[in-house]
This record gives structure tokens, C-alpha cells and sequence, in this order.
């Protein structure tokens, strides 16, 4: 599995926000880690994977309530992070990529510039060695023509051009650690496929770490080297990707069959019913292993 | 034929600025068919729909519904006939009108009557019930959200029903209430359902026959056993195919960047 020490630990990983009916439980001792590989987190909406990502970064602010027994970035402890410390760690250890490139870049900054900025911010460089960086990272990004779209402002750039702006923006500082928030779900099909193709080359030439939250099972199941399945708040089961088909938890087969099939012709398809029991506390998580030979 | 579009063009603008949103679009749909049309954003699949349900006056070509060629103006009869729902159950209902003012608002403009039995029966017909009939839309889910959206359209009767990505905003186990839900109202009324969506699973499960679009055109049509066998030929077709699979580890994708974007 992961190679060497791994990146990201993060053991039983609570996020709980106060409410007038009693506090609500977003994230329930989530466990899990990162090393040089691809990890995907599924879930339905509210089944806590984006607030997961969240608190990982730092992000997930009061009165939103964070407590882990670890959350380790490599030797640093995320919990005894101060705002100040968060910051300088936010685009040089760790970067996240947000759904919608619309919001997530700043509309009256050109887009080359918003690459430079964070060249400038963590690595102290001048003017011209992070506009000559940004260049490159725009390049890597398979942009045609970086001077010119440089220049380019948000509302000029289709939604594929401003996903791939992101991730230049997200990956110029050299991050271990990438978290890619449903990063292609506003995006067209044929685009989704080549904005991660982009994404998992990068990711494997750098030796990062990606976490890849999506609702989507088909893509993380064929873009993962393992899958997290989250549900209210809790990692119910996980499954090395390629194996997502032989998934043991009824939550996730019960996903799997409600999914509609090219070539699958039903009259009705199976919808999901939830069992409360699944709200329970659990242990730990199914875990579904690809059937390796001598592995 | 229930829907018969020949040689349907929508234009935006005009001399060198026009610019032709759905151009010579020709499709005929039979009574109580369900038919798909597939493409990516900007690819004119919305557009068609929008003709079809007469939102947006087509500018040459003839839209033929039941046997009637639309006019510039549709008489409130015509428009009773076809009836559309919206991707996002979000933004398309009214988040200051309770479900019973939302459901009773077309009865009212159609001078149905009986709004009291009508907005009863159609809440019953989506698999909800008197409990949800004076809530606000925030306190409904998203997959509720959707099916006061298809009783807003039933409720009217219509021969027709236009869906656009009725689905793409939902979870997948909601989605698969939703299908089911139109899948039982097409049989059982016999509704013409006219669908779009960028999801070709989604469009197959509903739909025998299907057009793909893309830059305003018709570039294929093909049938659901057709897409699953892999069997077409237009190569954005093939491309779009490839695409719903999921992620292809041969990186082929990138070779597509160099050929140009899509729109």
C-alpha cells in the first residue's frame, strides 16, 4: 500500500457543530491514511466527506468543534497549529481544490497573477521569478498559449481552463498533500476526464498524496488506488478501489444497485432503504480488498 | 407522432452577430415515448427543449405537437399540453409559496377548479402526502423538492412532459426514486416524456431512442441498446461514451486537449 511513512494521519476525527436540538455530529471518529497514492472519499450529500476534508485544512471554523487523538501532516501536528502556523501550511504542505472554479478564483485578479501570488506568498520569490513559475505551472496544466491566458481574467476562462488554473494555483508551492473537493463535478463530462487525467499526472510525478471527495462512484472507483465510503458522519467501509464492485456494507451496495447501467436494462430500480442501525456507532469500518494473488 | 420537430432552428442575434443555438433540428416522437437527447453545456439540447415547450419562439422549421403546428403564440390550451421540469428543484420553486400555493397557481391560470382535490391528488401521485402540503420549500429535502416540481407539471394534465436533467442535482439513491417515479407516471398516464441530460445512464434507463447534440446540431441518434453494446459512430459520441465510464488511467484523455475544446 502506501510507500514509506506516510503523509496524512488522522486518527478518530470528530467535527461536531453545537445546535438548539443538541449537537450534531458532521464527521464521527473518522480514522484513515495517506501516503503517495490516491485516496477517494464517497458519500451522499451530508454524509460528512467535505467537512472531513475541511477539518483536515484547518478549515473548519467555530463554532464548528474539531478534536482528534491524532492529525499528523507528515512530523507536524495539525492540532497544535496556530491560525498563524495553518496559513504558511495551506498551499505549501497541503492544498485543496474547490468544486467551482467561478467562486474559488478571485474575479478581478488576472488568472496568472492568482499562480504568482502564491509562488510569491510561500516560497519569498520576486515578481519575475513567480510570473516565470506560473508560466510553467500554467504549461503542466496543458494550457496552450500560458501568456496569453495569463493575462486572462475568471470570467474569460471556460470551466475545464479555470479547474486547471486551480490546480496550477494549488500545486505551484509543491504540497505533499493535494484534497480535491468534488473538483470536476461543475464541469462536462468529457472535460471531467481530462482535468483528472491532468490532476493524476502531477499527482504522480510529484509523488503527492491526493484525497479525491466526490459522489461520484464510478470516477473515484476508476480514479482511486483506495476508497473511503463515508455515511452520516462515519467511514462505514473501505474498499481498494478496483474491488468497489464486491463492497460488503449494504449502504454502499444499495448505492451501487440505485446507480442506472449502460447495457442494464431494469424496470425499477432498487432504491435504497436505510436501516437506523447504520447510525450506530461502529467500531471500525468493512474493509473489501482486491482478491491479489500472494499480495 | 407526438412531437414532431423538422428542420427546427433557434438563432440568437442577427446579420453577423446570429449565432444558432439549435440549427435544422428534425426529430419525430411517438405517443407516449420516451425519448432522450444527450450533449454537453452549450450543445443546444435546452434550447430544443425550450422550443418545444414554447418558451423560446423558433426561428425557421415547424414544432408539431399532437398533430397541431405552434405558432409565434400558443392559445392556453396548447400550452396546457406540455408541461417541463426544471434540473434544479432549488432554484425553480418559489421559496416564499407553500406547495399548496405553488401546486394551485396553474390551476388557477387554467381555470381547472377543484383546486382543493386537484392539489390533493397530485401530491398523492408523487408519493407525498397532506403533511407536506403547506410546508416551505426549505423545509423539504431535494428529492421532495423534485416531485412537487412533476406535480406541478401533472397537475395540469399535459400529453407532454419535458425533462431537463430532472435528476443531475440529486443524490443517487434520490435519483433513483425520481426515476422510478417517471418511469410509473409515463406508464401509467402515457405520457410523451421528451428528457435531456449529459448522464448517458441516466438517458438509457428511461429512454429507447436518443439523439446526441453537439454545437446545435444532431450529431447521431442511436438507441439505449445501441450505447451499451458501444455500438456508434460518430466519434463524439465515442467520446462522450468513454467519458461516462469513468476515468481512463491511459491518460487518452489528454490527447483531446490538443484537438480543440468541444464548444
Amino acid at each position: 500500500m502506501a510507500m514509506g511513512a506516510p503523509l496524512l494521519r488522522v486518527r478518530n476525527l470528530s467535527v461536531t457543530y453545537p445546535s438548539d436540538d443538541g449537537d450534531f455530529r458532521a464527521v464521527r471518529n473518522v480514522s484513515f491514511t495517506v501516503g503517495r497514492e490516491r485516496l477517494g472519499i464517497v458519500g451522499e450529500s451530508g454524509s460528512g466527506k467535505s467537512t472531513t476534508g475541511r477539518a483536515i485544512m484547518g478549515l473548519a471554523r467555530p463554532p464548528a468543534r474539531v478534536k482528534a487523538d491524532e492529525l499528523m501532516l507528515g512530523e507536524v501536528d495539525l492540532r497544535a497549529q496556530s491560525e498563524r502556523q495553518l496559513r504558511r501550511l495551506r498551499g505549501k504542505r497541503m492544498a485543496m481544490v474547490l468544486q467551482d472554479p467561478k467562486y474559488s478564483l478571485d474575479p478581478v485578479m488576472q488568472v496568472g497573477e492568482q499562480i504568482a501570488e502564491t509562488h510569491r506568498t510561500h516560497l519569498g520569490s520576486s515578481k519575475a521569478e513567480a510570473r516565470v513559475a506560473a508560466l510553467e505551472m500554467l504549461n503542466a496544466v496543458h494550457i496552450r498559449d500560458p501568456e496569453r491566458v495569463y493575462a486572462m481574467y475568471p470570467h474569460q476562462v471556460s470551466g475545464g481552463m479555470g479547474q486547471r488554473i486551480m490546480i496550477a494555483a494549488m500545486l505551484i508551492a509543491g504540497p505533499e498533500l493535494l484534497i480535491a473537493d468534488e473538483p470536476t463535478s461543475a464541469l462536462d463530462v468529457t472535460v471531467q476526464t481530462q482535468v483528472l487525467s491532468i490532476m493524476d499526472e502531477l499527482v504522480r510525478e510529484r509523488g503527492m498524496g491526493l484525497i479525491l471527495i466526490s459522489h461520484n462512484l464510478h470516477l473515484v472507483s476508476s480514479f482511486c488506488d483506495r476508497v473511503l465510503v463515508m455515511y452520516a458522519g462515519q467511514v462505514v467501509e473501505i474498499c481498494d478501489a478496483g474491488s468497489l464492485a464486491d463492497a460488503q456494507h449494504p449502504y454502499t451496495r444499495g448505492l451501487l444497485a440505485a446507480l442506472p447501467q449502460l447495457g442494464l436494462k431494469r424496470d425499477e430500480l432498487p432504491q435504497l432503504q436505510r436501516d437506523p442501525a447504520w447510525m450506530d456507532d461502529i467500531a471500525t469500518p468493512l474493509e473489501t480488498h482486491s482478491r491479489k494473488v500472494g499480495a | 407522432m407526438s412531437i414532431v420537430l423538422d428542420q427546427v432552428t433557434v438563432s440568437y442575434g442577427r446579420g453577423a452577430k446570429r449565432f444558432d443555438a439549435a440549427r435544422n433540428v428534425s426529430l419525430s416522437i411517438g405517443e407516449g415515448e420516451a425519448y432522450g437527447l444527450v450533449g454537453e453545456s452549450g450543445s443546444g439540447k435546452s434550447t430544443v427543449l425550450r422550443a418545444v415547450a414554447g418558451l423560446i419562439a423558433h426561428a425557421e422549421g415547424r414544432v408539431e405537437l399532437a398533430g397541431q403546428t405552434m405558432g409565434r403564440h400558443r392559445s392556453t390550451a396548447q400550452r396546457k399540453m406540455v408541461q417541463m421540469v426544471f434540473q434544479d428543484p432549488y432554484g425553480s420553486l418559489h421559496p416564499n409559496q407553500t406547495v399548496d400555493q405553488t401546486l394551485s397557481m396553474p390551476i388557477a391560470i387554467h381555470r381547472l377548479g377543484n383546486a382543493d382535490r386537484r392539489v390533493a391528488a397530485a401530491l398523492e401521485e408523487v408519493g407525498l402526502g397532506p403533511q407536506h402540503r403547506f410546508r416551505y420549500p426549505h423545509q423539504l429535502s431535494g428529492g421532495q423538492r423534485q416531485r412537487i416540481a412533476i406535480a406541478r407539471a401533472l397537475i395540469l394534465e399535459p400529453r407532454i412532459l419535458l425533462l431537463d436533467e430532472p435528476t443531475s442535482a440529486l443524490d443517487v439513491s434520490v435519483q433513483a426514486e425520481i426515476l422510478n417515479l417517471l418511469s410509473r407516471l409515463r406508464r401509467e398516464h402515457g405520457l410523451t416524456m421528451l428528457m435531456v441530460s449529459h448522464d448517458l445512464a441516466v438517458i438509457a434507463h428511461l429512454c429507447d431512442r436518443i439523439a446526441v447534440m453537439n454545437r446545435g446540431e444532431i450529431v447521431e441518434t442511436t438507441t439505449a441498446e445501441a450505447l451499451a453494446a458501444g455500438d456508434v459512430t460518430n466519434p463524439y459520441t465515442q467520446q462522450l461514451l468513454r467519458s461516462n465510464r469513468g476515468f481512463d488511467p491511459s491518460g487518452a484523455e489528454l490527447d483531446l486537449l490538443d484537438a480543440g475544446p468541444t464548444r
